[in-house]
Order: C-alpha cells, then structure tokens, then sequence
C-alpha cells in the first residue's frame, strides 16, 4: 500500500467530530464517517440524506456532528453539495470541505442522476458513500448495490425464493467513467486505507467520490463485534476490492494471492443463510470474472 | 399608477424583464434547467453571468434537472447566498420535494415560474396548474400581469423574502406564453435604485465556521406541530410586509402593485371578476367596456395566492360593500371540486347570512385564450345571477361545446 498524501497517523486528531449517534452498536457507517471526519476536520460542511446517518445523527435539539451538518432530501445530497460548494467558492470561503455522505440507496438509485451530474461539472466535493448493501433506515429492503442472492425484505429467500436474483451495480466503474479527479472504493475494515484516501480526497479539488464498504449488523444478521471481521473476509474473499482511480488511471491498492472461500463470508450471515454450495460457487465464478476484468484495466 | 417613472424604458419580453430584475438583485448563485417558456429567461441570465453583466459575481450551476436546482440553490442559501432559480410546468412538479425542504428551513429563495399546463394532455402552453398544485408548499405566490410588473415583483420578492421576520422563499409567477414571450415598453430601474431598495443579503438562518450548527433537522411529534404554526404565522405577518414593502417600492420606483389583492373600478361595482396574472390586462378592457354601457362592473386582481388575500375578500361581503355577484377565474382545476382560487375565495367570504352570491369559472387551461368575449360571456353570467335566474355555481367557459 502506498502512502502518497502529506497525511500522517500521528497527526490523527483524538476530537471526536461524530459523537453520541444512535446507530446500532457495530454500526460501520458511524466508523466510516468518524474516520474520514478526523482527517478532514472541523472546516467540513457535511450534508446527509435521508438515510441512517441522518436518522441517528439528529433529532431536535440533538445532533451528534460538531461540524456544520444539513440534512437534505433522499435524491438530493450531491445537487445540494454542488450549492453549498459554489456558495463557498463566491463566498471566498478558504480551505473549507464541502462533504456528501449518503448510502448505497441514496447514491447508487435515487441520487445517481444528481450525483451524475456533480462528478460531470467536476464541482468542487467530496462525495462519500457508505455502503451497507440495502436500505436500512427503512428496514432492509435490496439496493442495486444489494449482492446477488443476498435476502431482504423485498428480496425474501424461502420456498422456491433465492434472495436478490440480479447482480449488483458497480458504482466506482460509474463514477470512474466520469473521469472524475479521484474516485476511490475503501472498507471500515481497512481503516489506515480509508483515511489515506479521505487525506488525498482533501488535497484534491473537484470532484472525489469514495465508496466505502459498510457492513451492518443489523441488516445484515450477524452479531455487532463482527464488523470489521466481514469487512475484512469481504475483501480477502475478493467480494470487496480496495482500488483507486486518479489521473486517469486505475490501481488495486490490495490484490490477495488467494481468494479466501466465499462461504467463509457468507454463510455467517443471516442474509445469506438460504444459500447452498452450489450458490457459493456461483458466487465465486461471478467474482472471478469480475477480477479477470478488473486486473485487466488495472495492466491497461 | 403615478406617472413617476425611474429608469430607463426599455422594449424587453417578459421573460428578458424578469433577467433585468434577477441581474439588479445579484444573486451568488443560480442554478436551473431549461424548460419552456421559462428557457429564454435562464439564457439571457446565462449571457448576463458570462458577459460579467450581473450586479455582483454570480456562479450559474447548469443543473441536470430541476430537482436539482431547487437543491442546489437551497445548498448555496444553507450557506448564506443569495440565490435564484427559474422553472415551469413539469420543471416545477419535479421540484416539489425541494420547495418544501426550501421552505420548512425557511430559506428565502427567489424563483420565477413560467406558467404552463401540466402533462397529460401533454401541453407546453399556458395554464396555472403548475403553481396552483404547488400552494401548499409554504411559499409566498405572486401573480403578474405584465412584463413590468414581473421586473418589479422580482425585485419585491428579494426583498420580502429576506426580511428577519419573514425569511420565506417567494415564487413569481408568470402566465406562459402570454407574458415571457410578448415584448412591451419595460422601465429598467437603476442599480442605484435598486441598491437602495434591496440592501446585501444577511442572514443568521446559515452555517458558521465559528459556530457550527446542524439545519433542516428532524422534529419529532413533539415539536412539529408548534414548528408548523411558527410557520403559519410568519405567512400572517407576510401580509403587512407585502402591503408594506409594495409602498416602499412606490415611494422609489413610482410603481406600485397594492398588495395582495388590486381592484379596478369596484368603488361602486356590483358584479365582480377576480382574476389571477395576465388575464387581468384583457379583463380591465373588458371592464371598461361594460362600464361605458353603464354596467356596474369590476375587477379583481388577485397578486398573492399564498398568503390569500382572505380579508380583502370577507370585506366584500360586508353591508358597505356594492358587490352583489361575484365570479372568479380560475386558470386551474383542482378535480373533483372546482377552481383553486373559487374555493379559497368563497371560503373567505363565509359567514352565516353572506349577502353575496358566487359564480367559478374555469377556462384558459393548456393555452386555451381568455378572450374579452369570454370575460364577457362571464359578466353576463354574474347579471343573470344578480338577476335571480339560475346558472351552474361551477361552469367551463369558452369550450367548443356549451
Ligand atoms: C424520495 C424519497 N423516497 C423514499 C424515501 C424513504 N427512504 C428513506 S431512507 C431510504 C433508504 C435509504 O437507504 P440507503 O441510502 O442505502 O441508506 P441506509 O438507510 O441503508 O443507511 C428510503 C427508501 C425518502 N425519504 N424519500
Ligand atoms: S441498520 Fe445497519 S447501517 Fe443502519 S444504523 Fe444499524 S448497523 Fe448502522
Ligand atoms: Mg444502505
């Protein structure tokens, strides 16, 4: 892994600028946003759509961010971050970041258009998405980012029911295809990664997504001290993949030798449990033509 | 109107006088999405900004879609920006989500809508079903009726909406194609003028870097329903300050608009139209005419259709009044009852015993003209009325089956 940003660990922060949020414990949305919040600090006006950041972050007169916060419409985060950026631009308002943190449902489905055209006008924010693999706030029903074969409410996996039957969206190609200055995938699992991203996401001007893979104890079905232990077997299994896209170009930030068995991710979680070996190895065959593509753009 | 004219005349179509006023107001930021007949306002604004023409810097965000306008122009003024966006029909419909985000956080947005119908029938000619569905939003409504008064209504609205004690997004509507594409002599005030009129937005409504804050929060129960009648009773305050800020507009600019609600020859009228935007320039023609005839008739102009000009219309119904009949125009359906403004009229002319009798009509829908022998036909329905014999409380005017 190279570290090539001016950020270093040990000017980590121990100000908290997320405090007190009322996500469930195990919550890897919560680490996802403390972590990129050390990094960029107390000049960062960040922006939430519906979702459940939003909905465990603020509830009048409470609110967990000691940072500027506004909430915003579902489809609306990146449109409503393109504002705020040019309102900080005309206002002369120096070194400050203009933050979008939405999830797969709010980035991915209703917000892609908005978002779409962010990264196209290249405006001036950072975008981050934490991925949770479905709408949680309003209890578990399957995003496009939803894996295939993963059960949710609207997705039931039973008698003749095999959970989500299409394969997910791939955002960070999406973004990428914008040519966008930077655009990143990263796991709370990888928490040093994460924040060298965010740190180099901060030096850049433009448009910077990073797409961070959130697991979600609740959704998800397995018990909350396990979050970053799925992160992990998310990407060690290959499921996940730490990648960058900058100048132009594609990098890997983490290429395991092996793939560790899918099952070991998947069969521990409740989403999957419906799952059969013969589904497994499906999944598998499905990885690694991703990754065959993948390692290809990567040599390009 | 007095003959005072500050400015310079001008031969600008409706949608260009609307660019004047936007340009003197100087926004930060725009953002909108072109849609017609609002789309040759966003253009001569798009000339204005590359062209360095505007009042002050300006950041135009070419938006992908009106939903994100709304939002755009609602992140800007999150930050203490002055901002403006533009819009019609579907454009409008699109933004609904956001108009109420805009207004529950009390952001004082200025839009202006180019009326038009609302698909299906697909139409891109005018009606006011766009606006009229979008009352509820909690934002302030005004109606022109002229290229002028569309300039200088802009102008109020900056000034109305970013007042402390009012701080509401305010739309401006004006009747597609009727005014945004028709050229006439417009008064182009002075910047001077206009400085002195609208002073630099301040707001304490914003985010700050010195002491951050969280907006647009969530309420529980236990707060909304004080949050929404807060919210109420700034609208029962925007009434004085729309008479109010229309006086001082009179006192600098020799213009003037009379608040929520204009009348033309009612003094002593018995039948009465109230109209909404450009078909009050046909009904005063109209109106002229019947009173050369010896009618005792009047108009009504409708300015504001949030906040409703509610007292205005209970005083029609008191003893002093002369009105005996009155008809309104509705250039909107609200199905499965009636005309919008038939209904917030009638409602605020209700007591037990109301002297007065009432006729809606409805017409001009999709493009559909509002002549002067329709505003005729409309008259002549008000005297029968008067008159004691029946007509329909609820009638179409001008279809091509009677
Ligand atoms: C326009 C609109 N449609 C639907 C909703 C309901 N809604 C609120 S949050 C949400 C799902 C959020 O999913 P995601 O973005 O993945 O965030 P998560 O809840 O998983 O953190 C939905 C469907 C809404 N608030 N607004
Ligand atoms: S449902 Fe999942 S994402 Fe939502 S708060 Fe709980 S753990 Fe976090
Ligand atoms: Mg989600």
């Amino acid at each position: 892994m190279t570290i090539d940003s001016k950020f270093q660990f040990s000017d980590l922060s121990d100000q908290e600028l997320l405090y007190g949020a009322k996500t469930c414990p195990g919550c890897a949305a919560t680490i996802a946003v403390r972590l990129a919040l050390k990094v960029l600090g107390e000049r960062t006006f960040v922006c939430v759509p519906a979702c459940c950041l939003a909905a465990t972050t603020n509830a009048y007169p409470q609110v967990s961010f000691a940072v500027n916060y506004v909430v915003t419409a579902f489809p609306a985060t990146a449109s409503t971050i393109a504002g705020m950026a040019a309102a900080a631009e005309m206002q002369g308002l120096e070194d400050v970041t203009i933050l979008g943190i939405a999830g797969d449902g709010g980035t991915a489905d209703i917000g892609l258009q908005a978002l779409s055209g962010v990264c196209e006008r290249n405006d001036n924010v950072i975008y981050l998405c934490y991925d949770n693999e479905a709408y949680m706030n309003t209890g578990i029903q399957r995003s496009s980012s939803t894996p295939w074969g993963a059960w949710t409410t609207t997705s039931p996996a039973g008698e003749g029911e095999r959970g989500k039957t299409k394969y997910r969206k791939n955002l960070f190609d999406i973004i990428a295809a914008h040519r966008v200055p930077y655009c990143a995938t990263a796991s709370v699992a990888y928490p040093m990664d994460l924040m060298e991203k965010v740190a180099k996401a901060k030096a850049i001007k433009g448009a910077r997504f990073i797409h961070v893979h959130a697991p979600c104890p609740t959704g998800w079905g397995y018990s909350s001290e396990k979050t970053i232990e799925y992160g992990k077997l998310a990407v060690e299994s290959g499921l996940w993949y730490l990648a960058e896209y900058e100048n132009g170009e594609m990098k890997l930030n983490l290429t395991p030798k092996t793939f560790k068995p899918a099952e070991l991710y998947l069969k521990g979680q409740r989403r999957f449990r419906h799952m059969t070996e013969q589904d497994y190895k499906l999944i598998e065959e499905n990885r690694d033509r991703e990754w065959d593509l993948l390692k290809e753009r990567v040599k390009a | 109107m007095t003959k005072t004219q500050k400015g310079k005349g001008r031969f600008l179509s409706g949608n260009e006088a609307a660019a004047e006023a936007v340009r003197l107001c100087g926004p930060q930021v725009i953002a909108a999405y072109p849609i017609t007949p609002q789309t040759t306002l966003m253009e001569k604004l798009s000339e204005f900004v590359a062209a360095g023409e505007m009042s002050a810097p300006c950041k135009l965000l070419l938006v992908e879609s009106e939903h994100s306008a709304m939002a755009a122009v609602m992140g800007a003024a999150m930050m203490g920006s002055r901002v403006f966006t533009a819009t019609s029909s579907q454009g409008l419909l699109y933004m609904c989500e956001m108009l109420n985000y805009v207004s529950g956080s009390r952001f004082p947005v200025v839009m202006a809508n180019a009326n038009r119908g609302t698909a299906t029938p697909w139409t891109i000619f005018g009606d006011q079903r766009d606006s009229f569905a979008m009352r509820d939003s909690g934002w302030i409504q005004f109606y022109v009726e002229s290229g002028q008064e569309a300039l200088d209504t802009i102008l109020q609205a900056y000034r109305i909406a970013e007042l402390p004690d009012v701080m509401l997004p305010v739309m401006v509507n004006i009747d597609g194609f009727t005014l945004p594409h028709t050229y006439d002599l417009v008064q182009v005030p002075e910047q001077k003028a206009v400085d002195a009129f609208l002073p630099a937005f301040k707001t304490f409504n914003k985010l700050s870097l010195e002491a951050p804050k969280c907006m647009s929060f969530a309420y529980g129960p236990d707060y909304h329903l004080e949050s929404r009648c807060l919210q109420q009773k700034v609208f029962d305050e925007a009434v004085g300050v729309i008479e109010r800020v229309d006086e001082e507009f009179y006192g600098l600019f020799g213009r003037r608009y009379h608040g929520l609600a204009d009348t033309y020859r009612c003094e002593d009228a018995e039948l009465v139209l109230a109209v909404t935007g450009s078909a009050a320039g046909t009904t005063r023609v109209v109106v002229d005419k019947l009173r050369a005839e010896g009618k005792k008739v009047g108009l009504i102009k409708v300015r504001c259709l949030r906040p409703f000009p509610a007292k205005f219309f209970a005083s029609l119904n008191s003893p002093q009044n002369s009105c005996k009949v009155l008809g309104v125009l509705d250039r909107n359906i609200s199905f499965g009852l009636e005309g919008g403004l038939y209904t917030d009229a009638k409602a605020s002319m209700y007591r037990p015993g109301a002297k007065i009798n009432t006729l809606g009509f409805v017409a001009g829908l999709g493009g559909h003209d509002v002549s002067k022998a329709d505003i005729e036909v409309m008259f002549g329905k008000l005297a029968n009325l008067a008159e004691g014999k029946p007509e329909e409380e609820h009638q179409f005017i001008g279809m091509r089956w009677a």
